[in-house]
């Protein structure tokens, strides 16, 4: 049973519309005088605030080292497949940047993002167990092809950065 | 004898470039006050990267739009279609010929009216070739071949017939208060007596209302309306014959601007400033007069672009009822209390009422 809704036939003043156009017009000319609500883009960047998913980049722990251990859990979860791996042989001085007797883990021997393809939904982020991808701040994307949108992985190292953690995996170690 | 035949046909030359370029120059800026005043009614800011706050946006526009590519669609009737924006844009200026922008100018000893052609018929004129401005438009339509320009041409006609008749009419109020359909006189029996806004606030209404419908802007914006026809009689033009219907359109805002000032709103006519103290101020009170129609065509201007930025387009039916059922029989009312008014020598009254005020 639905409710009847009773549609009062319009007044006289109604029906003139003339005093409707008249307050849309005050309304109008009272909004010329408020501040402005956009930004000079390229000079005055939006606040970024926390929690944005920005594009996705790889981090480095205080030491340098590189914090991915190649277990490609983000390539598993990631809904539209833009994340490729390839691990690297544990002790593989020659693929890892960091080398020496602390990297017995294994790293990546390549690792792309394809941005053309990556939704921003963060799961990269929320599954990593090393903590060692991140959204970032970085919401400017552009290139003159296709290829130069797939991120490499200098260039995520170059997005994400280095990341000073409260623990201190390698240590004690 | 020669010398003054070579003084007016000189005189009528220069008023001739003065004003074209008059019209040409703010219809250029008009552009540009639409997108600023829109943007600061949308709290934005609005073009601001040409010249000093977007001061030269109107020569990038004109720049960009010579140098596009001027596409002509292989389905168009080749002939009309290059025809139709030079139908529109002429129109517009030569409705220009008849408005009286000020007082007489003296140069040389000689007194030069300024008003290109002081016609006798002068308001006849403009109603005969502005309604003129619709054929470009439906020839667009018609030439372009193609479904969403035809309905805007269609549309444009009809919208034409409807406006034109109480546009006629709520001026023919005007003429029986002042006799004349010279324009200049329409002005001097307002700087005489009060301006035809107090007189005939009926007539000034039904007239700015149908100079939206004739010049195609919104509400009333049928013929182009963006979000059900794509864009109107326009769709198919490129480059510079796209322009011209825009400077069209903006020419005929300006010429309307100013025919609301000259037939209502007292032309020239400064008011507590008589017009023997205008003359008396020589050249100095023609400009100042020129001054005074220019300021109050500028607040119509705005005007249209203000109202443009708050009140929604019309349905086309609406737009019709409210064209043959509401302001037809308002002008039409308008004409017949004027005529009492007349006859019974109340307008004697109200003059000197006026004046007494």
């Amino acid at each position: 049973m639905g409710k009847v809704v009773q549609r009062r036939p319009l007044t006289w003043s109604e029906q003139l519309y003339l005093p409707a156009i008249l307050s849309g017009l005050g309304r109008t000319w009272r909004e010329m005088f408020q501040p402005e609500t956009t930004l000079q883009y390229p000079e005055e960047r939006p606040v970024i605030h926390d929690g944005y998913r920005g594009a996705p980049g790889l981090v480095r722990d205080d030491d340098g080292r590189e914090k991915c251990v190649s277990c490609q859990l983000c390539e598993y979860i990631c809904p539209p497949k833009a994340i490729m791996i390839k691990p690297a042989e544990i002790r593989d001085a020659a693929s890892s940047e960091t080398t020496g007797p602390d990297n017995v883990e294994k790293a990546p021997k390549e690792f792309f993002i394809d941005m053309l393809r990556c939704i921003y939904c963060g799961y990269c982020e929320e599954v990593c167990p090393e903590e060692a991808i991140f959204m970032t701040s970085v919401y400017e994307l552009n290139g003159s092809s296709r290829a130069e949108l797939v991120h490499d992985k200098p260039k995520l190292y170059e997005i994400g950065g280095t990341r000073i953690d409260k623990i201190k995996k390698w240590k004690d170690k | 004898m020669s010398s003054d035949l070579l003084f007016s046909i000189v005189a009528a030359l220069v008023k001739i470039l003065v004003f074209v370029h008059i019209a040409l120059i703010i219809a250029a800026y008009m552009s540009l006050a639409e997108r600023k005043v829109s943007a600061w009614m949308q709290d934005r800011i609005g073009p601001n990267r040409v010249g000093y706050g977007g001061a030269l946006q109107p020569i990038a526009d004109a720049v960009k739009f010579m140098f596009k590519e001027d596409v002509v669609p292989g389905h168009v009737n080749k002939v009309l279609y290059v025809l139709a924006p030079a139908l529109c844009v002429v129109p517009a200026f030569l409705v220009l010929a008849v408005i009286p922008f000020g007082p007489p100018l003296t140069v040389l000893g000689r007194s030069v009216p300024l008003v290109i052609a002081d016609l006798d018929i002068g308001i006849l004129w403009v109603f005969a070739i502005s309604s003129l401005g619709v054929y470009g438009i439906t020839i667009a339509g018609w030439a372009s071949n193609s479904k969403y320009p035809l309905m805007g041409g269609v549309r444009a006609s009809a919208q034409m017939i409807s406006y034109e008749v109480c546009m006629g009419l709520s001026v023919v109020g005007v003429f029986m208060a002042t006799s004349s359909l010279r324009l200049t006189d329409i002005v001097a029996h307002q700087a005489d007596g009060a301006w035809n806004v107090f007189t005939q606030p009926i007539g000034f209404i039904v007239f700015a209302i149908a100079a939206f419908a004739e010049t195609n802007r919104l509400p009333f914006d049928l013929p182009e309306a963006e979000t059900e026809l794509v864009a109107g009689y326009h769709t198919e033009y490129s480059s510079m014959k796209f322009a011209m219907f825009f400077m069209a359109e903006y020419t005929s805002m300006f010429v309307f601007s100013a025919l609301i000032a000259t037939l209502f709103l007292g032309g020239w006519d400064i008011p507590f400033i008589s017009e023997a103290t205008l003359t008396a101020l020589g050249n100095w009170g023609a400009l100042l007069g020129f001054a005074s129609f220019m300021l109050k065509s500028a607040a119509f201007l705005f005007f249209y672009v203000w109202v443009r930025w708050t009140i929604p387009r019309f349905r086309f039916d609406q737009l019709m009822a409210l064209g043959w059922k509401v302001l037809l029989p308002l002008s039409l009312a308008s004409l017949v209390i004027t005529g009492l008014v007349i006859q019974t020598g109340l307008d004697a009254w109200l003059t000197h009422w006026f004046k007494g005020a």
